[in-house]
């Protein structure tokens, strides 16, 4: 990387620095290092070319983004159209790997020269039948008793997402501030041992005992995810790495003190908490018939503040901006040091108001699967939001609805939870390379084509010619 | 590219750069020696003031050897003072030629170091169980059985990471291997015929990693991120609905035969490990020795890790960077997914979902704590599976330290050298950095 030389002095804050003349050569490789990665994790300040990769796809409100295209071509090609293909591409995959596992399809697919009508009838029924079951489990359910009824799984999608908006809104942060924020499972760990301790070891007044929850489960994640920022900006430790190892120790850490007289509920022979004060769960926001409370309403309040911190706020210039091209970053007088310890610190917080709406509003005790896989699927939701807040918010609503719906997907039709893990991690995978998903739909820049044709027509005339 | 730029990159020293014959390019930092002072004093209160009256008792020999050892017993808190005063030793050493010279410790100086803390934290746990009493040659043989899928896993990680292409899929190779090796297993009713079918299995993924982060430049992490993911969907769904309809036909891969070596395996201590090991075992040491040649002795491996280092100067020299990658990361997947067969042909002779259980992101750390090397990588691996499995024992024999806290132990020290405090470790310059050419 030939400009390395360049910002290497400035940022090492390296408390055992050397006089000024050596200085140069003072902890050249962490930044090397970390300025390497950073380049290759977001593209869009990089040498290569920026629609290819998704996080780049995060920074495309920065000036210099790809070039001018018609509007009507944006459409077809845009990335808001291969959003929508992809998630088709992956529906359909799944359904066919549903019908792949189906009996029916089976025993059809025995004679299939003979009736092929039966087999396709079977794939068909197979496929669309789990997924209605899973919309059924997901949106509206016309079996409910009354329209409460019937909407039940809408509140139970709305409760499932929002532990993933607001993790998902941490992990997207740290994105564009070009760290990969794997950590957001330790974090809402870490966020629901410190609020469920508070929530049922102190007896407080109702609001007042709510509001200590919710500040105890803040920091909690904020101080997990704060720690990797300094480990980063100090040493220059890879995030990646750091994060997954601090997941597991958050949770060997949590199954330790579920083992111990703190947390262990007394005569209980699981490892679970006891159940968290009625003055410091989350109310529930339309009564005792749904499960959805206060949290989902932080959650777009989480969405608004991340919107705001992001497009309006100085630091969130900064982030982007160390996101986009640390170096120029650094040449332009922004403390990236400062802005990796801060943007790791927000989006561990954000992550611990997941870890606040589980043991405060959907579980309220704590076990050692509180934070599930919430963690995990924030960073999917990241990505499938492209990273922006709103997206990022609506990512988590989908895959809400799929993890409720899967529930009763599988009680109706005996259709595995796993299938979702399949059709998230395929959306994401057509999401993040636009190319393929536009080949499979034919939908290719024509440009493109041209050339590939020409090539064509080239090898083709040589060709003739020997 | 100018040489100022990229040699210190390479991290080669550069005395005549900055006028002081003793200043190397390479900064010589305080972390080092004070972490090491750091950890030699708590070793000192605690192995050594706080210790353990009693004695503790390591068993060498197991029933099997051909010639028997008397057992080893040690007072432990005279051990304890002895071992954490050496480690003050050492610590002191390392603090006195930073002060005095500006030099960096000696490499033999960590490796001491973390033998002899080992050795004083293993005298000290034992002495303070309620059974001072442990088996040294089970200890060892069991981290050694625990280690093969992380050696394994670490292995893949060092053949793609060598040539630039990170590979965080260790987990989902290694969750691909062990289903493909079951249903494969169970099918054809030959494990060999498993394990054959896990590299393949485990080669898939990878070239899901390598067509993705190398034709469609996604991003490697999120790619291997989301491949974890897609493995682990994948083999739950197939688990439920194929595998447990009928377990017996689909999922009772018998298991590969342990292989004893005659005489050989009788050693005390060394038999077990080297000489009584399964296929997979075997074939462990012969990949970390094959490996580690084939990057270091050869044509090839010079390519590799030129591709890994400078695929720019690769290109100019003629070596087809991506392609190397792609069959890198190809093999690299193929290693993870024999070591995957590991959990359903040796370990367990059926599979469950997750039964990869995050062995992966282990073997993601030993092979940084390894430094991209595959013998240390092996080394690292062999830590983990320690730690592995001195938390199962130490539960068995009742110890102060709760186990989780022994769980614990192989991820902070990984955070503590990636975070340059355990000696630095550094990735290949092109890690993860996608090839565009032009």
């Amino acid at each position: 990387m030939s400009e390395n030389t360049e910002p290497r002095p400035a940022a090492a804050p390296d408390p055992d620095r050397l006089p000024a003349a050596q200085t140069t050569a003072v902890e050249p490789e962490p930044l090397e290092d970390d300025a390497d990665f950073v380049t290759s994790l977001d593209t869009a300040g990089g040498a290569h070319q920026p629609s290819a990769v998704p996080v780049s796809a995060q920074s495309g409100t920065l000036p210099g983004a790809p070039e001018e295209e018609s509007v009507l071509r944006k459409i077809f090609t845009g990335n808001g159209i291969v959003t929508i293909l992809a998630v088709l591409l992956a529906l359909i995959l799944g359904g066919l790997l549903i019908a792949m596992t189906d009996k029916v399809v089976g025993t059809t697919a025995g004679y299939f020269f003979a009736r092929p009508s039966d087999f396709l009838a079977a794939v068909w029924s197979a496929a669309t039948e789990s997924y209605v079951a899973l919309f059924q489990g997901a949106v509206y359910n016309p079996r409910g008793t009354g329209a409460a009824g019937q909407f039940a799984p809408l509140m139970e999608t709305l409760t499932i997402a929002t532990p993933l908006i607001t993790a998902g809104l941490g992990v997207a942060l740290a994105f564009r501030a070009g760290l990969f924020n794997i950590g957001a499972q330790g974090q809402i760990i870490m966020a629901g041992i410190l609020a469920s301790w508070v929530g049922f070891a102190l007896h407080l007044p109702t609001g007042l005992h709510l509001l200590l929850v919710l500040v105890a489960g803040v920091i909690g994640g904020a101080v997990w995810g704060g720690i990797v920022g300094v480990l980063k900006a100090r040493t220059g430790a890879h995030e990646v790495i750091v994060t997954i190892m601090f997941n597991y120790i958050a949770l060997y850490f949590l199954r330790y003190l579920l083992d111990t007289d703190l947390f262990q509920r007394p005569g209980a022979d699981t490892p679970i908490s006891p159940i968290v004060d009625p003055s410091a769960a989350y109310p529930l926001i339309f009564g005792s018939q749904y499960r959805l409370h206060l949290g989902f309403l932080l959650a777009i309040a989480a969405t608004v503040f991340v919107s705001w911190l992001l497009n309006r706020s100085t630091i969130g210039f900064e982030f982007r901006a160390v996101g986009a091209n640390p170096k120029a970053a650094l040449t332009a007088g922004i403390n990236v040091s400062r802005a990796t310890i801060l943007v790791m610190t927000i989006a561990g917080g954000l992550a611990g108001l997941a870890g606040v709406a589980q043991v405060a509003g959907t579980e309220k005790v704590l076990t050692d699967g509180v934070a599930a896989t919430y963690g995990f699927d924030a960073i999917t939701v990241a990505l499938l939001g492209r990273s922006s807040p709103w997206g990022t918010f609506a990512a988590g609503l989908l895959f809400g609805a799929f993890r409720a719906g899967a529930v009763q997907m599988q009680i109706q039709t005996g259709t595995p939870i796993d299938i979702v893990l399949v059709v998230q991690s395929l959306i994401v995978l057509f999401i993040a390379a636009p190319p393929l998903v536009r080949a499979i739909f034919g939908l290719n820049p024509r440009k493109k084509k041209a050339a590939t044709a020409g090539k064509t027509k080239q090898a083709a005339t040589t060709g003739g010619a020997a | 590219m100018s040489t100022t730029a990229t040699s210190p990159v390479q991290g080669k020293p550069q005395p005549e750069k900055n006028g002081g014959p003793a200043v190397s390019a390479k900064p010589v930092t305080w972390k080092l020696p004070v972490t090491l002072s750091v950890l030699a004093t708590l070793a000192f209160i605690f192995f050594g003031l706080l210790g353990p009256q009693g004695n503790a008792k390591f068993g060498v020999s197991s029933g099997g050897d051909f010639f028997q050892l008397p057992a080893i017993e040690v007072p432990a808190f005279l051990s304890g003072i002895v071992l954490s005063m050496i480690l003050l030793g050492l610590a002191g050493y390392a603090l006195v030629l930073k002060a005095r010279n500006n030099q960096r410790p000696p490499r033999w100086v960590p490796a001491v170091f973390t033998v002899v803390f080992v050795v004083a934290f293993l005298i000290w746990v034992v002495g303070g169980a309620r059974t001072p009493s442990i088996s040294l040659a089970g200890l060892i043989a069991g981290s050694v059985t625990l280690a093969v899928p992380i050696v394994f896993g670490s292995l893949s990680g060092v053949l793609c990471e060598r040539a630039g292409v990170v590979n965080i899929a260790i987990e989902g190779q290694l969750l691909g291997g062990a289903f493909t090796a079951a249903l494969v297993a169970s099918l054809t009713h030959n494990p060999y015929l498993g394990l054959l079918a896990a590299a393949v299995a485990g080669a898939l993924v990878s070239m899901v990693l390598a067509l993705f982060s190398i034709k469609y430049v996604v991003n490697q992490i999120i790619v291997g991120v989301v491949l974890n993911v897609l493995v682990s969907g994948l083999t739950g769904f197939l688990f439920s609905t194929v595998m447990q309809s009928d377990p017996e036909k689909y999922n009772s891969p018998g298991e590969l035969p342990n292989i004893d070596i005659p005489v050989l395996s009788g050693i005390p201590v060394i038999g077990p490990i080297l000489f009584k090991q399964s296929v997979v075992g075997y074939l462990m040491y012969i990949a970390v020795i094959v490996i580690w040649i084939g990057l270091f002795k050869t044509k090839w491996g010079l390519r590799v890790r030129a591709v890994g280092e400078h695929p720019q100067a690769a290109d100019t020299l003629g070596i087809k960077v991506n392609a190397t990658r792609f069959w890198n990361v190809t093999i690299g997947g193929a290693v993870a997914g024999i070591g995957g067969s590991f959990f359903t042909l040796v370990a367990i002779d059926s599979f469950t979902k997750e039964i990869s259980g995050g062995r992966g992101f282990i073997a993601l750390a030993a092979m940084i704590l390894g430094r991209w090397n595959p013998i240390g990588a092996f080394f690292a691996a062999l830590l983990f599976g320690f730690a592995d499995n001195l938390q199962s024992i130490v539960t068995i024999i009742g110890t102060p330290v709760p186990s989780q806290f022994m769980a614990m132990l192989p991820y902070v020290v990984t955070v503590f050298a990636v975070a340059g405090l355990v000696g630095r470790s550094r990735p290949p310059a092109a890690d993860g950095i996608p090839y565009v050419k032009g």
